[in-house]
């Protein structure tokens, strides 16, 4: 396997007897794009912080391009950081701004201006130059704060929170406009969110973090459908949670409220008589029997949302409340509230949580 | 509501009258130096006093050192204080208010006391270093000023994520004061040394008894012994006193505007 481009090695951080990181681990390849998914105080962004020099781990080490830069200042790193608050400096025009760190480096005029003009091509704003940050809109002032952090050319690009101060239209497209940048410049890259769409659209892998550790890192996919733990299968995704408890563990049966379910092959370690949380996507379930469906489970419809090209249904299965989402159709009516239903489901598509 | 305007208005009249009718009658009083009428004569006495001209240089230029000094010290201390020992902010805005607690003669003789001839650090010994202990007083006189101003200008920004944009682009902390900080706190820095300089012109006591030839005991010689003249110079010093208040007000436009503002 190849080495790792940044390696972060049993990194621990406390602040006075609160650790907020533990024992954090992560390898990520050279032109990766690798998101720290998490809610508040997970730690995502002391990892970050760490990585750029402006905390130092309480243990371990952190390596970027085979070189230990756990103990070295942040203008010693050779790293791009945007900042949730944008961070321009608002004495200095746009330009001024994208040319800082070269200016800092001591490049040459000429060659500050031509890189400074090729980055506002990148960042489509090539207007922009004279401007002073005050005249920009957020989206536009995050672009800028992009274009300032890639400039010098940095080895690694960190994104802490970037799109958490903008709208939700201007978070999208600047989402979309990131990554092919990224791509483009085929920069590693480390990002912040704590929101899960973000990670799961823009990222090649996803780190997600949770009371200063990494519950899981994976790809979107695996992180979706294949959660690893129970935080991290409510946190990423909408998910029906359903209590059950083991009734035959050899012939992998579970009752759910008075109803069996098979889950053949799935319990693995469990015995009979354990109680057990079991997990289904919104999009997993059916409402009526399907062809291809091994399992079902009947309710009563407690909830109807009309959404538009969405029924979003709600059916009370004993004290559980399942959600699903069927697509309107227009020669169907939506159910009505009250109505006994089936729900039907593959049980590969069940998910056993520990 | 048209009743709670007029009485704001005489409210408003009322402080007017208290504040200008005795700038008013002494701008009067200065002019009645020749008899029966109005001149500005002692205005062109005050002026053309080859010791007017020497004590207000002298001060301005205290002044000027005074400026620097201050800025020296309080820009990069309240800087560190705002980016890493925000605990401390209380205890140092706390020593920065002693210099209005403490009259400015105990502190000239503490000084006359530890910087006299004999004492290991004989300031007192020369007039230069007479010049330098004046200086340094008077900085320590304008600190509350200085410090609360540049203090409130460094609350207008995010000093903490401007600091670390700063350094991930490889900017040491020269860079950062110089380039970053300093020019964004530019127009509070200025403001503090408005007051600075207007503190040092009128200023009596220490330079009094430090033997200094400034504009503050020149102002109180000239009052002691004429009549006209003190009320000329009164009106000069508020007109210099003015002028730097419309200084800060005219600058303060020019002020960076924070950027960080939603979309």
């Amino acid at each position: 396997m190849a080495e790792p481009f940044l390696s972060i090695q049993h990194v621990r951080k406390s602040f006075g007897a609160t650790t907020v990181v533990e024992d954090f681990n992560l390898d990520v390849e050279p032109g990766e794009f690798v998101s720290f998914l998490g809610p508040s105080g997970c730690g995502k962004t002391t990892v970050l912080r760490m990585v750029a020099g402006f905390e130092e781990p309480s243990a371990g080490k952190i390596v970027v391009a085979g070189k230990d830069i756990t103990r070295l200042k942040p203008n010693q790193r050779n790293v791009g950081m945007v900042f949730q608050a944008y961070a321009l400096f608002p004495n200095l025009t746009v330009a001024q701004n994208i040319g800082f760190g070269l200016k800092v480096a001591g490049m040459p005029r000429a060659d500050i201006d031509a890189r400074v003009a090729e980055m506002l091509d990148i960042i489509k704003l090539p207007q922009m130059a004279d401007r002073y940050p005050y005249q920009l809109s957020g989206g536009q002032q995050q672009r800028i704060a992009l274009a300032r952090a890639i400039a010098p050319k940095p080895k690694l690009l960190l994104l802490d929170e970037p799109l958490s101060a903008l709208d939700a239209k201007v978070r999208v497209s600047l989402r979309e406009e990131i990554r092919s940048i990224q791509k483009k410049l085929g920069i590693t890259t480390i990002f912040v969110t704590h929101d899960q769409e973000e990670a799961l659209s823009i990222s090649d892998r996803i780190a997600v973090m949770y009371g200063g550790k990494a519950e899981q890192v994976g790809t979107p996919f695996e992180i979706y459908n294949r959660p690893a733990t129970k935080f991290v299968a409510n946190f990423v995704g909408t998910l029906n949670v359903l209590e059950g408890k083991v009734t035959d563990a050899a012939a992998g049966t579970v009752q759910v409220n008075t109803q069996e379910v098979s889950l053949k092959g799935k319990l693995n370690g469990s015995k009979s008589g354990d109680m057990l949380s079991l997990a289904l996507r919104p999009e997993a379930i059916s409402l009526g029997r399907q062809p291809g469906r091994d399992s079902s489970l009947s309710g009563e419809i407690s909830e109807v949302h009309f959404l538009g090209s969405v029924i979003r249904v709600r059916v009370g299965i004993g004290g559980h409340t399942v959600s699903l989402d069927t697509f309107n159709s227009p020669a169907t009516p939506p159910p009505a509230v009250g109505e006994k239903a089936e729900i039907s489901f593959s049980s590969s598509d069940m998910l056993v949580l520990h | 509501m048209k009743s709670g305007k007029f009485w704001a208005w005489v409210v408003f009249a009322l402080g007017a009258a208290y504040f200008f009718i005795p700038l008013i009658a002494t701008v009067e009083f200065s002019m009645r130096m020749r008899r029966g009428a109005y001149s500005f004569d002692a205005y062109q006495i005050v002026l053309g006093d080859p010791r007017f001209q020497a004590t207000f240089g002298y001060s301005v230029l205290a002044a000027v050192f005074t400026i620097i000094l201050g800025v020296l010290i309080v820009v990069p201390a309240a800087y560190w204080i705002r980016l890493r020992l925000p605990h401390l902010r209380p205890i140092v805005e706390f020593i920065t208010l002693l210099p209005l607690v403490i009259p400015a003669i105990v502190i000239v003789f503490g000084y006359i006391r530890m910087y006299g001839s004999n004492s290991p650090l004989p300031f007192l010994a020369t007039d230069m270093g007479t010049n330098a202990l004046l200086v340094i007083g008077y900085a320590m006189l304008a600190l509350p000023y200085m410090y609360r101003a540049v203090d409130t200008g460094l609350r207008t920004i995010d000093v903490r994520t401007l600091t670390e944009a700063a350094q991930i682009l490889g900017a040491g902390w020269g860079t950062i004061i110089g380039r970053v900080i300093l020019p964004n706190v530019l127009i509070a820095v200025l403001s503090g040394a408005f007051l600075t300089f207007a503190i040092v012109i009128g200023e009596f006591t220490m330079a009094s008894l430090l033997n200094r030839p400034a504009f503050g005991p020149y102002l109180q010689n000239v009052g002691a012994n004429r009549a006209y003249e003190p009320a000329a110079l009164a009106i000069i010093a508020f007109a210099i006193t003015w002028g730097c208040m419309s200084l800060i007000q005219i600058l303060s436009r020019f002020a960076p505007r924070s950027a960080n503002r939603p979309n």
